[in-house]
């Protein structure tokens, strides 16, 4: 109870009309293509399909769903890493789709990406420091040598970081520390916008809570808005205002996150948190899990309908017919796209 | 019940370029018929490494197996030549991995794969082993059973994957399974399907079963008992309720902590472990666990990072001494003791 209240005091200092990204009916297609010689394209893969959603400016927006569901090419999509096949994405409002490669630039001084794997994301032939300060260079900031590097190490102690190791390779670092080297990076043109590609997946268990803990801790004094891209489905609960769950290419559920968690409305969503098991054996022997039979359809020949009626417990007719079940708001600012939810 | 595998002071080193690397560190554990024990621990903590030794699976070189017993049935496994040893491997005691995409053959197909080890153990002709292999996949719940026999790995999904491997780890009714993270490659949702599957085929076929992970939500729903591991060592072990609802060992505790919860709302901080896992290249002395250790640290204990402490059983358990842990403090008492 009092945690609740303490969540909605939470949300309260976020003022609801200050949108920092809209996002708005967004579709990423990548073609399937076959021929030797002369390439034709055969078909698409539907990674994102069509989702609609807006974050506000301090908040951290959480999107949950399992592999293959697009929520990774929606976040890279959201920062034109990869152009949108269709709609439109406005980061504090300016159009983004639409952007040349140079205005985009401009643009990523406010918005950055902490990637995956620590391992794979820095490049192993740079040092710390040049890692760090290689956005500065690009952007042409602190053109004084000096000043910069005084810059890189004040980032280095900020995530945690000694600053004695700036000029160390990737490979000296364990894990967690490459992980901060990446949050160093992405802060380093002070952002206000980070979209977070699973940045504790590849962590041990015992580091993953201390990369969350700066992330929040680093929230709180920048002000800093995140997209949190995850499927650890505990982890964002702790560390998101809202959450979107997606499925197959479009958004399925979203709204508060205690609210969404504690009253599921969409029959995926019920059954992936209750899929989700609980470190303690006293609530796991008394758990009633939904098992969703079968497997995620492929997003280049989705179902017609609504994409979730192969393996939905509940579907009937209309599941089965177009167009899929719009998202509405079934309960205050709760969004659900299901036929059974009116 | 009667003990069916009982391990004693395992140690297995690798003697690599870099140095030798001290995996597993005296481990020792008994499991009784039909029971299941959860191995948890982080990467680098000798969990995956203790079962393949035991398997007689350990690389060698640059590993090897410095000493210990690994009693099966009344025989050391660890004695045992290479083809007395596979004559148990698959039949006695099975193995499903992690990655099903690796561990399964691409070239050859599915029915072949199960087929080999009935072949082999249990002396089938190709059409009896067909039918075995048709039923084992069917009761995975793999639907067409029989035609799919002729498919290859890749024409599977990766939850329909783990379902071929446990279908090959059960064909000879194994009394011993052993599940090396076999779920860790996998969504929630088909997480759920394998865990379910598993614990009704235990029971049908009352296996005995060591799950290994870094999952403790997964262990917690299955395990019987737990065992926690760090630095190549046990750290705290007893019943799944024990470890979990009455964790004495300042890492199991830390582990615990540290996880977010689905069901509760997290507007606390969690609470974290300082420094990462340890260099398993440095020889072993003490506590594996002391650089990172908040009890040591508050009650200022100089014997963590000279003295190994014994594995041993915690105050008032509750009788049946099954509950043991290694550390010098207990944190529940809030006392450090024998200092």
């Amino acid at each position: 109870m009092s945690s609740q209240v303490m969540a909605r005091e939470k949300r309260k200092s976020l003022d609801e009309n200050d949108v920092i990204l809209e996002v708005t009916d967004l579709k990423k297609y990548f073609p399937i293509s076959a021929g030797i010689v002369f390439q034709r394209q055969v078909g698409a893969v539907r990674a994102v399909d069509g989702i609609s959603f807006h974050v506000i400016r301090g908040e951290t927006l959480g999107l949950v769903g399992e592999s293959g569901c697009g929520k990774s090419t929606t976040g890279r999509t959201i920062l034109q890493l990869y152009r949108p096949t269709e709609g439109s994405v406005r980061f504090e409002g300016q159009e983004l789709s639409t952007m040349s490669g140079n205005e985009l630039r401009q643009m990523r001084r406010r918005m950055q990406i902490i990637f995956q794997d620590p391992f794979a994301s820095l490049n192993p032939r740079m040092t710390v420091g040049s890692i760090v300060s290689e956005p500065l260079q690009i952007h042409k900031i602190y053109s004084n040598k000096k000043e910069r590097q005084q810059y890189v190490e004040a980032l280095m102690e900020k995530v945690g970081l000694n600053p004695y190791f700036i000029n160390r390779y990737p490979h000296e670092f364990s894990g967690g520390q490459r992980q901060r080297i990446g949050i160093a990076r992405a802060l380093a043109l002070e952002p206000s916008f980070i979209v977070a590609d699973e940045p504790i997946s590849a962590l041990d268990v015992s580091i993953q809570a201390q990369v969350v803990n700066l992330m929040e801790e680093l929230q709180d004094e920048l002000n800093l808005t995140y997209l949190f891209i995850a499927h650890d489905l505990s982890m964002v609960r702790h560390i998101c205002d809202r959450v979107a769950v997606m499925y197959l290419g479009k958004i399925v559920e979203l709204g508060p996150v205690d609210e969404v968690y504690d009253n599921p409305q969409h029959p995926y969503t019920q059954a992936l948190l209750s899929a989700v098991p609980v470190p303690d054996p006293q609530v796991e022997d008394s758990r009633q899990r939904i098992i969703i039979s079968g497997d995620l359809p492929s997003p280049a020949n989705p179902p017609t309908g609504c994409n979730f009626n192969t393996r939905c417990p509940v579907r009937f007719d209309l599941c089965f017919e177009e167009p899929d079940p719009p998202l509405i708001e079934a309960r205050p600012d709760h969004f659900v796209s299901c036929h059974r939810v009116t | 019940m009667s003990v069916l595998l009982d391990v004693k002071d395992l140690i297995v080193r690798f003697y690599t370029q870099e140095g030798t690397v001290y995996a597993v560190n005296g481990v020792s554990f008994e499991l009784e018929e039909g029971e299941t024990l959860g191995i948890v621990g982080e990467s680098g903590s000798g969990k995956s490494v203790s079962s393949l030794a035991l398997m007689g699976l350990i690389p060698s070189p640059p590993g090897k197996v410095e000493s210990g017993t690994v009693m099966f049935e009344g025989r050391d496994l660890l004695t045992l030549k290479p083809d007395q040893m596979r004559l148990i491997r698959g039949k006695e005691i099975a193995m499903i991995f992690q990655d099903p995409m690796t561990s399964l053959n691409p070239v050859l197909t599915i029915g072949t794969q199960i087929t080999e080890s009935l072949k082999l153990h249990e002396g089938m002709n190709t059409s009896q082993s067909r039918k075995r292999a048709a039923d084992l996949l069917d009761m995975v719940g793999i639907p067409d059973a029989y035609r799919r026999l002729d498919d290859y790995p890749h024409q599977f999904s990766g939850g329909m994957r783990q379902r071929v491997m446990i279908a090959m780890g059960l064909s000879c009714n194994p009394k011993l399974l052993i599940a090396d993270e076999p779920t860790t490659a996998l969504d929630v949702t088909i997480q759920a399907q394998i865990i379910e599957l598993v614990k009704q085929l235990k029971d049908e076929f009352n296996m005995a079963m060591i799950w290994i992970t870094h999952d403790l939500g997964v262990v917690a729903g299955i395990a019987d008992r737990i065992q926690v591991m760090y630095g190549g060592r046990i750290m705290e072990s007893g019943s799944s309720h024990e470890v979990f609802g009455d964790s004495r060992h300042p890492y199991t505790e830390g582990l615990l902590g540290s996880l977010p919860r689905l069901d509760s709302s997290g507007e606390e901080k969690l609470t974290q472990i300082e420094g990462s896992p340890p260099d398993m290249r440095n020889e072993p002395s003490g506590c594996p666990f002391a650089p990172r250790c908040d009890v040591r640290e508050e009650f200022n204990l100089e014997k963590c990072w000279d003295q190994r402490p014994p594995l041993e059983t915690v105050a008032d358990d509750g009788g049946d001494g099954t509950h043991v842990m290694s550390c010098w403090a207990d944190i529940r008492e809030g006392v450090a003791e024998n200092v």
